[in-house]
């Protein structure tokens, strides 16, 4: 019941943010949205949500997900706020794949916005040259982004900690140097995506339902949906597995991990290889809907973004992206005058949680293997 | 002939540039065992430091060069010398019992708010600055070489530096403090070394060094912009690791063996490859240091590592 009235509540919420139209009621809304979580902390309302959501994971699934379709529907006219869904859905995608590589096992990368681009650069190659159905095109691009990971592998094994950082930084602004440099991939001014289709359906020309105007971006924000909650799916399947109990202990100490036969190099391989390939899928699709690629959007600091979004969420909990990537990529948009301090701004956000809270907003709980040991 | 001279010269003094920046990142990894990575940024804001005091002298009159460069460089070595240590205190010191992942993200995203700041609130400051050139222009020939004495200059300041340094942690007692906190800081502090006013020092000391590094990286090129740091940065922080991190030696020898690296590649790929941008001279040295990693993870002169479990 309390999860349902929460969830009525946060949809509403999200849904008056999108749709304010002024600086001030924006203004209002944030300053509402932050009360209300130190009220209901205080309360121990927020206490009452997480043991309803550990008593109901499926139907606070059920509910969020419900609370997007509701939003979808409500905006299936304004192109402006459905691009914006999109790229909110499809960067907390990117940044599962960054959980399950930091906050799982620990694999330092810096390099989250090279991956996602590489996946869009794929994805306009391939989109453009080939007959490749368009849905194949996604996981080839995601394939491709890990493939291309892979070549990191070595030295990112064989290293720990601030060099396996230098190496994927390194990485990071050497693919962007390299696609702004390079004629073939279209230089610093990039490539054309054609639109996706979909069983023969091009998605760019829309739906016609007569006597309703509808968005062609409605079918590319359910697809984007339909991937983030696949890949959702997929990571808390994981974290809930003894595969992520593996990455968990592999992070924590590598010592122990290997006196209890895990396998490091395994492990962190794994997560990896995964997290590029989501990154991969996200940027592909991505791609398609902005229906352009230029250097300029994987830069070492979109890379940084990306890593705010997962501290800021709370690293490691899947749950916390979705509110993360709002505040991170949609805030701005609203906000026209942090637009451009919003890498200064996030940067310092990141900074004094870091200092002070350094679990993040909403952090990440202990799994809970048995529903009966679930707090009450 | 005089090409390769002109290459060479030219990979010295970049040389000298990555070496300086890369002596301050073995420096900070010395005594606390962290990355801090804002450090290119802290250069940056050296160079801008030192282009204000330029602008602010020339404001008051004094137009003398050599008195210009002092203000210059004790301007802008003070002010990141303070700026370094409030790091340290600040962002630093707080972290220190995290995960060094936390530091180095921390140290990451400061680099972003400096580099952001000094882009938005310093006048015009999105756009490349001209550097004041205060330096003589002159020049002499020394064999079939074409030497500019400003050139000359830069190098023979950069090497004074790093020798500097190199002096004041092996001979003075301030530098066997530093020696000591690196070596053991528990045990440092239980022989009487006020452990906090040593770390801070040489974060100044450090960042006092970049920001020499910047003045003479702007003065080189004639050209400051706010992005300079992040890449000097990475490259200070890839030469530091090239020759062992915590090693001064390895530093300076690495900061060499990038520039070499990028001078190489920008000789070796229009020779190999015709018609290949020059752009590429980047990608290539980078592309060399992830080999290089893969080869020898801990550099050339590598890190003692012994772990208590």
């Amino acid at each position: 019941m309390s999860l349902t009235v929460a969830a009525v509540a946060m949809t509403l919420y999200v849904w008056m943010f999108l749709h304010a139209e002024s600086q001030a009621a924006v203004a209002v809304l944030v300053v509402l949205a932050a009360s209300a979580v130190f009220a209901s902390r205080k309360l121990g309302a927020t206490r009452v949500m997480a043991a309803a959501v550990a008593q109901r994971p499926g139907l606070a699934r059920a509910l969020s997900l419900a609370g997007a379709l509701v939003l979808i529907a409500a905006f299936h006219d304004s192109h402006f706020v459905l691009l914006m869904l999109c790229a909110v859905l499809l960067y907390a995608t990117a940044c599962l794949g960054l959980t399950v590589q930091f906050g799982y096992s620990g694999v330092a990368n810096f390099a989250g916005a090279a991956f996602f681009g590489i996946g869009s650069y794929a994805t306009a190659i391939m989109a453009a040259h080939t007959q490749i159905p368009h849905v194949l095109v996604i996981v080839l691009s995601g394939l491709i982004a890990a493939v291309i990971g892979s070549v990191l592998i070595t030295p990112v094994l064989r290293t720990r900690g601030h060099y396996a950082a230098l190496v994927t930084i390194a990485f990071g602004i050497l693919f962007k140097t390299f696609i702004e440099v390079n004629d073939v991939l279209g230089g610093p001014q990039g490539l054309q995506v054609p639109g996706m289709k979909l069983f023969g359906v091009s998605l760019n020309d829309g739906i016609e339902i007569p006597g309703v105007e509808i968005s062609f971006y409605v079918p590319y924000v359910l697809l984007s949906l339909l991937v983030f909650g696949l890949v959702y799916a997929l990571v808390s399947a994981l974290e809930r597995s003894w595969v992520g109990l593996s990455m968990d202990v592999v992070r924590t100490d590598e010592t122990a991990a290997s006196t209890f036969g895990l396998h490091i190099a395994r492990w962190k391989v794994v997560a990896f290889t995964t997290g590029n390939f989501f990154a991969g899928i996200a940027g592909s699709l991505y791609g398609m809907i902005s229906g352009f690629v230029a250097p300029n959007n994987f830069t070492f600091s979109d890379s940084l973004l990306m890593l705010s979004i997962v501290i800021l969420g709370g690293l490691g909990n899947i749950a916390g992206l979705i509110p993360a990537a709002l505040i991170v990529l949609v805030l701005p948009e609203k906000l026209q005058f942090i637009q451009e301090y919003r890498f200064l701004l996030f940067a310092a956000m990141v900074i004094v949680i870091l200092l002070f809270r350094p679990q993040g907003l909403l952090p990440r709980k202990t799994r809970i293997f048995f529903r009966e040991e679930a707090p009450k | 002939m005089s090409e390769i001279g002109q290459y060479i010269f030219n990979g010295l003094m970049l040389g000298m540039i990555y070496a300086m920046v890369a002596v301050g990142f073995t420096l900070f990894f010395g005594v606390l065992d962290v990355i801090k990575f804002s450090h290119g940024d802290v250069l940056m804001v050296g160079a801008f430091a030192g282009l204000t005091a330029s602008i602010a002298m020339t404001a008051v009159g004094v137009t003398s060069p050599v008195l210009q460069l002092l203000g210059m460089v004790l301007f802008a070595v003070g002010l990141t010398g303070v700026l370094g240590a409030a790091i340290a205190k600040f962002l630093i010191l707080p972290l220190h019992k995290a995960p060094p992942l936390n530091t180095l993200l921390a140290t990451l995203m400061l680099g972003t708010v400096i580099r952001e700041a000094v882009r938005l609130f310093y006048p015009d400051g999105s756009n490349p600055k001209r550097f004041p050139a205060l330096l003589p222009t002159s020049s002499f020939e020394l064999g079939s070489m074409n030497l500019r004495v400003d050139n000359l200059i830069l190098l023979v300041a950069g090497l004074t530096a790093i020798a500097g340094v190199h002096f004041m942690i092996t001979r003075t007692k301030l530098g066997l403090a530093i020696r000591a906190v690196a070596q053991d800081g528990e045990t440092a502090r239980l022989m009487g070394i006020n452990f906090e006013a040593v770390v801070l020092f040489t974060f100044a000391l450090g960042s006092g060094l970049a920001a020499l590094a910047g003045v003479m990286n702007g003065l080189y090129y004639n050209e400051v912009n706010f992005g300079v740091g992040l890449l000097l940065g990475v490259i200070g922080f890839a030469a530091a690791i090239l020759g062992g991190l915590g090693n001064m030696y390895g530093a300076i020898i690495g900061g060499f063996l990038f520039a070499a690296l990028q001078v190489l590649g920008s000789v070796l790929l229009p020779a190999l490859i015709p018609e290949i941008p020059s752009a590429y001279k980047d990608v290539f040295a980078f592309t060399a240091v992830i080999i290089f990693m893969a080869w020898k993870p801990t550099g050339l002169i590598a890190e003692k590592t012994s772990e208590r479990v």
